[in-house]
This record gives C-alpha cells, sequence and structure tokens, in this order.
C-alpha cells in the first residue's frame, strides 16, 4: 500500500529541551497507525510537529503527506490538505453549541448538501450527541467533549485522521465505544493515526504498532506482534511476569530501551 | 415628569455612541484580549477622512461616508497586521501600551495635518436641527444615532450568529488553537475582528463629527464606551450595548438632578462600584471551564 504520511528523521525543540530525537515512521494508506509510549516520551510532540502546533519545528527532518512535504507550514495549509486532528485534551469551543462544532468542522468545506448528509452520519456514530445538538459545548461531558472534538474532525473528511489519546479521561465503556467507532471510521475508508496509553485497545484495533521512548523508536511492528512481544507485555500492557522456579517474584524489573 | 422624560430621552440618544464605541471595543477584546485604547483615535481619523474628502475634494456625501468607512476597515486590518502581530512574545501590558502608543500617534498625526481648532463636519443634518414630540426635545441627530447604532447592533448580532465566518469569529475568540485545526486562518480573523472593529468606531465617529469636531472629540466616548464595556464584562456584545444606554441615562439623571458639574464623573464612579461589586461586569455570562 503506499504511504500516505512519511515522516522522516524530524528531530524537535522545545525551546532547548530536546524532544522528538530524530523519528521516523510511515503511515499507510487506509491502515490504523498506533503509537504507544509513556508519559513525556513525546508522543503528542510528534503530532503537535506535523500539526505545525510548535513554531519553527520540526528542526531537521521532513513530512511528506500524500508526496508533497508539509512540515515548517501554517496548521491551516496542513489542515486544509486533508489531515484532520484531535488534540489532546479535547480543545473544544466551550460556547459554540454541538451543531456549530459540526459546521465549524466543514469550514473548509462548501458543499452546503453533502456537509447536511455528514452531520447526520456523525450523528449515527454518535448518537449522544444528536440529544444534545443545542447545547454549549462547554456544559457537555468529558466524554461527550470526547466525541463532539472526533466528529468535528470528521466533519472535515479528512485523508488522515490524526487523534491524540482518545481514551484520555473516559471511563472503560466509553472508552471500548470510542474504540469501535474508531475502527469502523477507518473501515469507512479513512485513514487513522492513533497516539494511546491504553495499548492494549489501540493495538487491539491497529494494524501497525510503534513505540517511543525518549523521543525515539524503540520498536515497531505488526499490532499483533507486538502484543504478543514479551517486553511489550510487561511494560505497555501490565501483564506481570511469572514467578520464577526459585519463587521471585520478578514483576518490577526495570528496563528501558535506551 | 417631562423632564425626567427629556432626560431619558437624552440619555438614550447619547447612549448610542457609547453603545457604539462599547461594542468596538468588545469586539476586539473578545479576540485578542486587549483594550483597544487606539479605538477613539481610529473613529478620529476616519472621521476627519470624511471632511477631508468632504471639504477639499467635494466628494458626494455617501461616497465621502462610504470611503470613509473603507479606510475605517483597512486602518484597523493595517494595524493589526502592521503592528500589533509584530509585536514579539506579547504580553497583555505590552499590547495595551502597543495601543496607547498608536493612540498618541494618531493623535499627533491629526492635530498636525487639520489643527486642534473646532472643525465644522459638512453634515446633511445640523446639530440643531430638531424634532419635538409633545414637550420632548430631541435631536434629528440623536434620531439618526439611535437608528444606526440599531441597525449596526442588529446586523452585527446577525453576522455572529447565523454566518459562517462570524462564527468562525467566535470560534478564534473562544480556543485560537482549535480554530487552527479546524482551518480557520486565525490571522486572518484577527486582522478582520480590528477592521470591523474599527469599521463601528467609525460609525460612532461620523455620527458625534456634526456636533463636536476636534482631535479630542472622542475621547469623552471612547471614555465611556470602555466604560460600558467594563460594566457589561468586556465579553459581551450585548452586555456592553445595555452598559452603554443605563450609562447615558444614568448620567443624565444625575446631571439633571444632581450635579451638572459632576455629570461625566459618574460613569467611572460606576466602573469602580461595577468592579468592586462584581468584577466580572453585570452581564456576562459565567462559564466555568471543565477540566
Amino acid at each position: 500500500m503506499p504511504n500516505l504520511l512519511e515522516v522522516k528523521n524530524i528531530e524537535t525543540y522545545y525551546d532547548l529541551v530536546y524532544a522528538i530525537r530524530g523519528a521516523s515512521f510511515v503511515v499507510e494508506d487506509g491502515s490504523i497507525t498506533t503509537i504507544l509510549g509513556t508519559n513525556g516520551s513525546g508522543k503528542s510532540t510528534i503530532l503537535k510537529t506535523i500539526m505545525g502546533q510548535i513554531e519553527g519545528q520540526p528542526d531537521k527532518g521532513t513530512i511528506e503527506f500524500d508526496g508533497m512535504p508539509i512540515q515548517h507550514q501554517d496548521t491551516d495549509k496542513i489542515v486544509r490538505k486533508g489531515i484532520a486532528y484531535v488534540p489532546e485534551g479535547r480543545e473544544i469551543f466551550d460556547e459554540l453549541t454541538v451543531h456549530e462544532h459540526l459546521l465549524m468542522g466543514a469550514y473548509l468545506r462548501k458543499d452546503t448538501s453533502e456537509i447536511k448528509k455528514d452531520i447526520i452520519q456523525v450523528f449515527k456514530y454518535f448518537p449522544i450527541l444528536k440529544e444534545r445538538t443545542n447545547q454549549w459545548a462547554g456544559t457537555l461531558s468529558g466524554g461527550e467533549q470526547q466525541m463532539l472534538a472526533i466528529g468535528r474532525a470528521l466533519m472535515l473528511r479528512p485523508k488522515l485522521l490524526i487523534l491524540d489519546e482518545p481514551s484520555l479521561g473516559l471511563s472503560p465503556i466509553l472508552v471500548k465505544e470510542i474504540f469501535s467507532i474508531i475502527k469502523e471510521i477507518n473501515s469507512q475508508g479513512t485513514t487513522i493515526l492513533l497516539v494511546e496509553q491504553n495499548a492494549n485497545m489501540a493495538l487491539s484495533i491497529s494494524s501497525t504498532g510503534l513505540i517511543l521512548e525518549n523521543g525515539r523508536f524503540v520498536m515497531k511492528g505488526k499490532s499483533k506482534d507486538l502484543l504478543e512481544d514479551k517486553d511489550v507485555k510487561e511494560f505497555y500492557l501490565g501483564i506481570k511476569s511469572e514467578t520464577s522456579a526459585k519463587g521471585y517474584q520478578r514483576w518490577k524489573r526495570k528496563k528501558a530501551w535506551r | 415628569m417631562i423632564d425626567f422624560i427629556q432626560m431619558i430621552v437624552s440619555g438614550i440618544a447619547v447612549g448610542s455612541s457609547y453603545a457604539l464605541m462599547g461594542l468596538a471595543m468588545v469586539i476586539i477584546y473578545k479576540t485578542s484580549q486587549v483594550p483597544n485604547f487606539a479605538q477613539g483615535e481610529m473613529a478620529l481619523i476616519s472621521s476627519f477622512f470624511a471632511m477631508m474628502l468632504l471639504t477639499t475634494f467635494n466628494t458626494p456625501i455617501l461616497l465621502a461616508f462610504f470611503l470613509a468607512f473603507v479606510f475605517a476597515i483597512l486602518l484597523g486590518c493595517f494595524l493589526e497586521f502592521a503592528i500589533l502581530r509584530r509585536a514579539k512574545d506579547p504580553n497583555i501590558l505590552g499590547m495595551i501600551v502597543i495601543t496607547i502608543g498608536i493612540e498618541m500617534v494618531i493623535l499627533g498625526l491629526v492635530s498636525w495635518k487639520f489643527g486642534a481648532d473646532q472643525k465644522i463636519m459638512p453634515f446633511p443634518i445640523g446639530p440643531y436641527d430638531s424634532f419635538i414630540i409633545g414637550n420632548i426635545f430631541i435631536t434629528k441627530l440623536e434620531v439618526l444615532t439611535l437608528v444606526t447604532a440599531l441597525l449596526l447592533m442588529i446586523i452585527l448580532f446577525l453576522f455572529f450568529k447565523y454566518s459562517k465566518l462570524g462564527l468562525a469569529v467566535k470560534a478564534t475568540q473562544q480556543n485560537s488553537v482549535a480554530a487552527q485545526i479546524v482551518g480557520i486562518r486565525t490571522n486572518r480573523i484577527l486582522m478582520m475582528t480590528w477592521g470591523i472593529s474599527s469599521l463601528v468606531g467609525a460609525v460612532a465617529g461620523l455620527l458625534i463629527s456634526p456636533t463636536i469636531m476636534h482631535p479630542y472629540m472622542m475621547w469623552d466616548p471612547m471614555l465611556k464606551g470602555f466604560a460600558a464595556a467594563v460594566m457589561g464584562g468586556m465579553t459581551s456584545l450585548p452586555g456592553a450595548v445595555i452598559a452603554a444606554y443605563m450609562l447615558g441615562i444614568i448620567e443624565h439623571l444625575f446631571g439633571g438632578y444632581i450635579s451638572i458639574e459632576f455629570k461625566s464623573v459618574v460613569a467611572f464612579v460606576i466602573i469602580v462600584l461595577v468592579l468592586c461589586i462584581k468584577p466580572s461586569g453585570l452581564f456576562s455570562r459565567h462559564y466555568i471551564k471543565k477540566v
């Protein structure tokens, strides 16, 4: 499959902090690719770099979308190319209604009738939003806001949907629901780049997984394989290692890829 | 009783120009969190521009006003684009100082070009033409101001409520990061709000100019408009309008019944009171952000 997004050797600084230390990866057209990593490993920074949210970054390296370089461009230009982004912490407009959010999501589109269809489609994915149509987004619950943020991103009809920790702060049952919807969105033809802490969930729906640590990728592979991988199991899936033959419990073994 | 009604009517009339200035300030404040102290002078230079067209170039009056409005929009956009956007890592205090600087530059420019003495604006309605209804006395200019202000408010309301661009402005005001990621050019929106705000101010300026026309003519309306904006909570368009009318009426009642000398101080006493009692403003909708 052709690569929709191709990130080559990017390095990003936050002022003096060297956050991304040469990361490369590709997102294949039509796939769900997931980036896993612990807190502070640079997951969100990679996404922000792609979206042009950090001024003057990436310091080095290139980002290609659909064969065209997109680094060092303004966010709105990058969005125009067909990348929708659901940032961490949702970033909704507190005093716009749900309906207005969806209209804003379609800000770059002119086809009014298609927009109406897409609104109906979003309500199909997230029926709760339909009940809240004329309610200010700030008054929604966290889960509803997350759904709204995803719905708003979908209104762009993006080629690539980037999700930054959609499970953040949601109840387990809601996480399950959101992930199944993400999978459904993907099956409708949208490529998805997912950043997660919830490794089990993320790997179970994605086709390719990458593991980020301290600004570098330390592992790449098919999600199936990663789910089976011993180290991944231990560090990200929280599965304890078994008691050894001598009766020692070895679940606290410390290890990092460096 | 007649006095009382007369004062209310005059209060409403003068409140209209405060309302326009207040609106102009709120529009900018909402997008850039800067109280724009150059607002009055932006209106001032637009009014003088209209006067120059009318007197020196003998432009037809409607065309002159139209050109003045275009000038006002361009001026607002230019100031944002050329000066405020260039501020490096701006904090709010710095931005305020920049607007004060712009204010002084424009004031100096107008004084230098046109002189500091009272001018006469060749306006089709003179400042003393008036209607007398019963025993109530109201000048035509006041009626015109009131009608224009209301019309402009309705247009602004419709713009922000129903147009896609208006929605984009609101979105930018509420969360500029989120606005960027839906593809809104927030810089351009910011520039546009300066243009709109400058236009609203220029309307106020032109309506004031038949009565007073000198480089300090916008001081009073601007400060009163600012007072109204603060009273209304700085972020609420209807709040600023209601506060402006309240201010106009209270001012006139105070002038009529208590002391005419301290009439123009009342507005600021009210600001102090409002800030003491309800610092968020009388009409701001409190919204506490969820984490």
